[in-house]
């Protein structure tokens, strides 16, 4: 799970991270009446859940709070990579005189947490990764004994840090620590971490990503949930426990297991068709789940044919088909579908479709081929 | 001869009151496998299977009286790092958890510490181990395999019962199937697996199953290419995958642009492993 800057950065400030002062606006006189609250200068920041928003001119500096209104108001009404732009953050301008990049994330490779720092932040970091990889600092936690101060200093010396900001980094340091543990964090980013003309460190931007896996014993941030950034379907999805992307294709897919759901689309598109979606059941769905994953599944209508792929292990077959037969009655769908079961129940999971005007295959190729044929009509 | 679990393992189930760990120890014993004990922490003292299989509030406890040297972890998500630092420090040399959902940063962990006590962990996340015609541990179905000297090793459930089943359709079987789980961060990877299946004697050939993400794969190819004398075919899951949710600029320094499939694919092939389109295409590969 996502979260915003502003959120994100309400997060560092519990840790003793520094701040700009700033608050979130949804409207134009909002934004007006805290830049007022803030002296004028601010930095108007468009919130929405996708990167590159400030390439896409959706951070603005405004000198006075008319100045503020007004982007503001720009702002508020642009849409970026899709998604329209529902708040902003409104943050004292800084006076910067340098950028750090800074984050902890997973290296899943080395099973363990890892710190990384380079005196070359800002938003071209990705850049600097590819064509100076000497530039970043990276430095690994012990999951076990977490972060050590000598470690911090480590990363301060590296990066080129004047000496009389180091114990103030590893104060951050220790902060960003801190949000990532208790958090549960994939990722805690500040990019950047700004040296000001006046000599103070200060996160000017923030980024988390939460493990999804771990929100139940996170129901403050669960709650923060923004889902207004994500689209419906897979806001509903994920209420019934189903993993769903939503995709262009015209074929829809329900499958159990992420990898044989990811194959089955692999071999739609060997045959020559697109998937509408990702669609994966998890293991040991009941009728009523399965139900659910069909209204998702029908309710694009650029679906032309449905392909149901079940391997039956710890799910059952036989579940799986009075599912089908429930949604079958309350959505009357009007597209054709191919079904294939196999394994547990699987029997039993055939005689109870046999009425229900359903293709049937045996293989995965056959059923694949029969779902894009289908979809030709 | 197989790798990791035969006749002679003695398994231990946490989680063996709960649904499911009921309903797939059922099964287990139904396949032949030696299910020596059950822990449920409170339950100690109860039977379960018509008195058959002995529950104990503990591993330790378990292990004493009944000398288990391999436990399956069946318990929920919140409770699955528990078992397996429990079953670890019991003393449990082979420990499978089939549990997912579990956090990362626990399975860090998690990871870190069986390690350092030099225990073998399959999983989380993932359906388990199958010796075909001796033993399994898991949720793998007993019936979709037949013992045979096809090594299978995979990241993924059920992709991985396709592959079993579709090698039983034209008659071959397998030796062991180990599914290492999908888990970002788990207990076992691919070279673990490869290295067993090389030293294994029943072992001709070998299978392995990837998918996106990661760079296990890519790590499987350069030991191939170094180590395995025998044959290896794959295939990798997620071809037509869009770009999964990127990780702020953090991913993409940590990872690069590793963990595509046509990236996993060009190198396990240029390793001389031949890699199916689609996974009934997998038999013919291997013949």
């Amino acid at each position: 799970m996502k979260l915003h800057e502003y959120q994100s950065k309400s997060i560092f400030a519990k840790y003793g991270i520094p701040i700009p002062k700033g608050r979130v606006a949804a409207t134009a006189d909002e934004a007006k009446q805290i830049a007022e609250e803030l002296g004028g200068r601010v930095v108007i920041k468009a919130q929405v859940l996708v990167g590159g928003r400030g390439k896409a001119g959706g951070v603005k500096v405004a000198k006075n709070a008319d100045e503020a209104a007004e982007l503001a108001q720009q702002i508020l009404s642009m849409t970026i990579k899709g998604l329209p732009v529902r708040k902003v953050l409104v943050d004292e301008a800084a006076a910067i005189e340098h950028e750090i990049y800074f984050s902890i994330t997973n290296d899943r490779a080395a099973r363990k947490p890892v710190m990384i720092a380079s005196a070359a932040g800002g938003v071209d970091i990705e850049e600097v990764a590819a064509k100076t990889p000497e530039k970043i600092v990276k430095i690994h936690i012990d999951p076990l004994l977490g972060l050590r101060d000598y470690q911090s200093r480590d990363i301060a010396a590296s990066i080129d840090l004047p000496r009389e900001l180091w114990r103030d980094f590893s104060r951050i340091a220790a902060g960003l620590w801190q949000v990532y543990r208790d958090n549960d964090a994939e990722l805690a980013e500040i990019n950047p971490l700004v040296i000001t003309k006046d000599n103070k460190l200060i996160a000017l931007d923030g980024k988390m990503l939460i493990d999804d896996n771990a929100l139940f014993r996170h129901p403050d941030l669960a709650e923060i949930r923004d889902v207004d950034e994500e689209a419906p379907a897979e806001t509903e999805a994920r209420r019934h426990g189903l993993s769903f992307i939503k995709l262009d294709g015209n074929i829809g897919c329900m499958v159990n297991g992420a990898g044989l759901a990811m194959t089955s689309m692999d071999i739609v598109k060997l045959f020559g068709g697109e998937p509408a979606n990702f669609l994966d059941i998890g293991g040991g769905a009941g009728a009523e789940k399965v139900a659910a994953a069909m209204r998702i599944i029908l309710a694009d209508p650029n679906v032309k044919a449905v392909l149901f792929n079940i391997f039956g292990g710890i799910t059952r077959c036989d579940e799986v088909a009075r599912g089908i037969l429930t949604a079958m009655e309350e959505v009357k769908p009007k597209v054709p579908m191919v079904v294939r079961l196999v394994g547990t129940n699987a029997e039993e999971g055939r005689k109870l479709l046999e009425n229900a005007n359903m293709i049937t295959a045996e293989t995965l190729a056959d059923a694949a081929r029969k779902a894009v044929a289908a979809a030709k009509g | 001869m197989s790798i990791l679990i035969n006749k002679e393992t003695r398994l231990l189930v946490q989680g063996i009151t709960g649904n499911e760990g009921l309903f797939h120890t059922t099964q287990m014993v139904a396949y032949g496998t030696n299910v020596v004990a059950g822990v449920t922490p409170g339950k100690g003292g109860e039977w379960v299977l018509d008195g058959k299989i002995p529950v104990f509030d503990s591993v330790k406890l378990a292990v004493e009286a009944t000398g288990a040297n391999c436990s399956v972890i069946f318990v929920p998500a919140r409770f699955a790092p528990d078992a397996m630092f429990e079953a670890a420090d019991a003393g449990i040399p082979l420990i499978v958890c089939i549990t997912e959902g579990v956090p990362v940063q626990d399975m860090m962990r998690v990871r870190n510490y069986i390690d350092q006590k030099g225990v073998r962990l399959i999983g989380p996340n993932c359906p388990g181990l199958l010796t075909p015609g001796e033993a399994k541990v898991g949720i793998i179905p007993g019936n979709i395999a037949i013992p045979g000297n096809v090594g299978v090793v995979s990241r993924s459930g059920t992709l991985t019962y396709e592959v079993l089943y579709a090698l039983k359709l034209v008659g071959m079987g397998a030796s062991t199937c180990v599914g290492i789980g999908g888990d970002p961060i788990n207990g076992t990877n691919f070279i673990d697996v490869l290295e067993m299946f090389e030293h294994d004697p029943q072992t001709e050939k070998v299978v392995l199953i990837g998918e996106i993400g990661g760079t296990d794969e890519d790590k499987a190819a350069e030991y191939i290419a170094a180590h395995m004398t025998k044959p290896v075919v794959s295939f990798i899951a997620g071809q037509t995958a869009p770009p999964g949710k990127r990780m702020g600029h953090a991913g993409a320094i940590i990872e690069g642009s590793a963990g595509s499939a046509a990236d996993k694919i060009r190198a396990l092939e240029s390793a001389g492993v031949k890699v199916a389109k689609h996974p009934e295409e997998i038999p013919s590969l291997l013949k």
